[in-house]
């Protein structure tokens, strides 16, 4: 599935891969969780091997039968369990829902918890896994904003899975582009612009920039 | 998104007068009807008079009459102890080698066929074993009991395990949970309604083979008085046993096991 395939993220960097839809990015980010077994090659994690991750799905996955605040303390190292997480649940909008059941949750709320959750345990990397399919487009846009304001203050190294282009150069220092299977990496594109200078011409010209450099590829929209 | 969210406590506040009115409808059904059996039974007594077909005042009578000398409530305490015990070994017993089976393909097609011998060896056979090899003591009787009762949990529990979502143990992974809050909020949750399924009815197989265990090997208990009546043809006796036998695990049904199941299912409901 997965062939060649090298790539580096540096230190509280927010990288993307990028890449058409079963070309195995979720498959990497499951060989970076340790999920994975069936593969060869290496992975450098930054630290030990202790690197503590934390992944945001792409469901969700919280436990149904705990609420929206033990899942998200659950997660945490048990010296931690009692942390203060008001800060955290208020930037996410899940202030009113600490005590609630996932299954009371939309999924774009029940998203934040995952989100909320990844964040707690203050990650040495996060890895994201299409954080924002299959909602709607403005509940998306809202994540994604969120994403980041939460994300900027209390930065960490990133990699989030992705096959939409707007959303990787909305939110990434460096987009790792992809192919299709067996997947490699055709080239990565550096963003160096700050992302709140990040406006909708900005974002046109990144995104005419990347086409231009990734012309041959047309799989992105 | 916000209202979305709060409509499910609505919802809660105009359903809970409905199951209440539901809850009291179903009671009134159950008083109703053992009422219907009390005088069925009462005119069957008075038409055909006989020893061996005592009217409802009667068994009473002996209830009263064997609650006071204290006889009942002692054979009853010591069968509750014997079902109690040999629950919960069976329920431990039954839930760990189900969970080991249910995880381990290879292990579970070599043992198997153990299990298809052990479901359809008689309870007697078990019991009458159980007394030869340990003697005629307490722990091969609790013993003999919790085994007829093992393969039962196993093949419920083995099959709750295989639907565990992987997904949720993936999660505990990545975050690197402890195997107690793994077994406490992932395996647990995810069991539940298998184990509720195994005890329901581990509990009514259990103590009908106490009762045999008692009558075979046992100088006391609820099982041994059965046998006992039956030598001296009080059939009177025999009924106020086995119906205080059977009210008093109605009780624990309604007290202790539906409450518990309330509690454990909260999450479901909220749901709704």
């Amino acid at each position: 599935m997965l062939q060649d395939l090298r790539f580096e993220v540096v230190q509280n960097e927010f990288a993307c891969i990028l890449g058409p839809s079963g070309c195995g990015k979720t498959t990497t980010l499951r060989i970076l969780l340790g999920l994975e077994h069936d593969y060869r090659g290496t992975i450098q994690l930054p630290g030990l091997a202790q690197a503590r991750m934390a992944a945001v799905f792409q469901e969700p996955t919280l436990l149904p039968w705990r609420t929206v605040e033990q899942n998200v303390r659950l997660a945490m190292p048990e010296d931690q369990r009692n942390a203060n997480l008001d800060a955290l649940f208020n930037q996410l909008g899940l202030t009113k829902m600490r005590s609630f059941y996932p299954s009371e949750l939309s999924l774009g709320l029940a998203r934040r918890a995952a989100i909320a959750r990844a964040l707690a345990i203050e990650p040495d990397i996060l890895l994201l896994d299409e954080p924002f399919v299959s909602l709607d487009e403005a509940t998306a846009q809202q994540l994604r904003y969120l994403l980041m304001t939460v994300w900027s203050e209390r930065p960490t190294t990133a990699l989030m899975v992705t096959h939409n282009l707007q959303e990787a150069i909305m939110l990434s220092d460096r987009v790792i582009v992809l192919s299709d299977r067996p997947a490699h990496v055709i080239g990565t594109f550096d963003i160096r612009l700050p992302r709140q200078y990040r406006n909708e011409q900005v974002r046109a010209d990144l995104l005419r920039s990347f086409n231009e450099k990734f012309a041959g590829i047309r799989n992105a929209p | 998104m916000g209202h979305a969210a709060t409509d499910p406590e609505r919802f809660e506040q105009i359903k809970q007068p409905v199951a209440a009115l539901h809850r009291w409808n179903s009671t009134l059904m159950v008083v109703l009807s053992f009422g219907v059996l009390l005088v069925a039974w009462h005119i069957g007594a008075t038409l055909w008079p006989s020893r061996s077909f005592p009217a409802p005042l009667n068994v009473l009578q002996t209830f009263i009459s064997e609650t006071a000398s204290g006889d009942l409530p002692y054979h009853l305490a010591i069968t509750l102890w014997r079902v109690a015990a040999s629950f919960f070994l069976a329920m431990t017993i039954g839930s760990v080698i189900g969970v080991l089976l249910g995880n381990h393909s290879r292990a579970d097609q070599f043992f198997n066929p153990w299990l298809i011998l052990f479901l359809n060896v008689p309870a007697l056979v078990i019991i009458v074993l159980a007394y030869i090899w340990f003697g005629l003591n307490e722990a091969a009787a609790i013993g003999a009991v919790a085994v007829n009762k093992i393969p039962n949990v196993v093949v419920t529990i083995r099959e709750g395990t295989r639907a565990l979502d992987p997904r949720y143990a993936e999660m505990a992974k990545v975050y690197r949970l402890g195997a107690l809050d793994r077994l406490r909020h992932i395996m647990l949750p995810q069991l539940q309604p298998y184990i509720a399924a195994a005890s329901r009815s581990g509990v009514a197989l259990i103590w009908k083979i106490v009762l045999v265990v008692e009558l075979l090997g046992r100088s006391n208990g609820v099982g041994f008085q059965i046998n006992l009546f039956f030598q001296l043809f009080d059939v009177a006796a025999i009924l106020a046993y086995t119906l205080a036998f059977v009210a008093v695990m109605l009780f624990i049904e309604l007290v202790v096991v539906q409450p518990l199941e309330h509690t454990s299912t909260r999450w479901r409901r909220r749901a709704a």
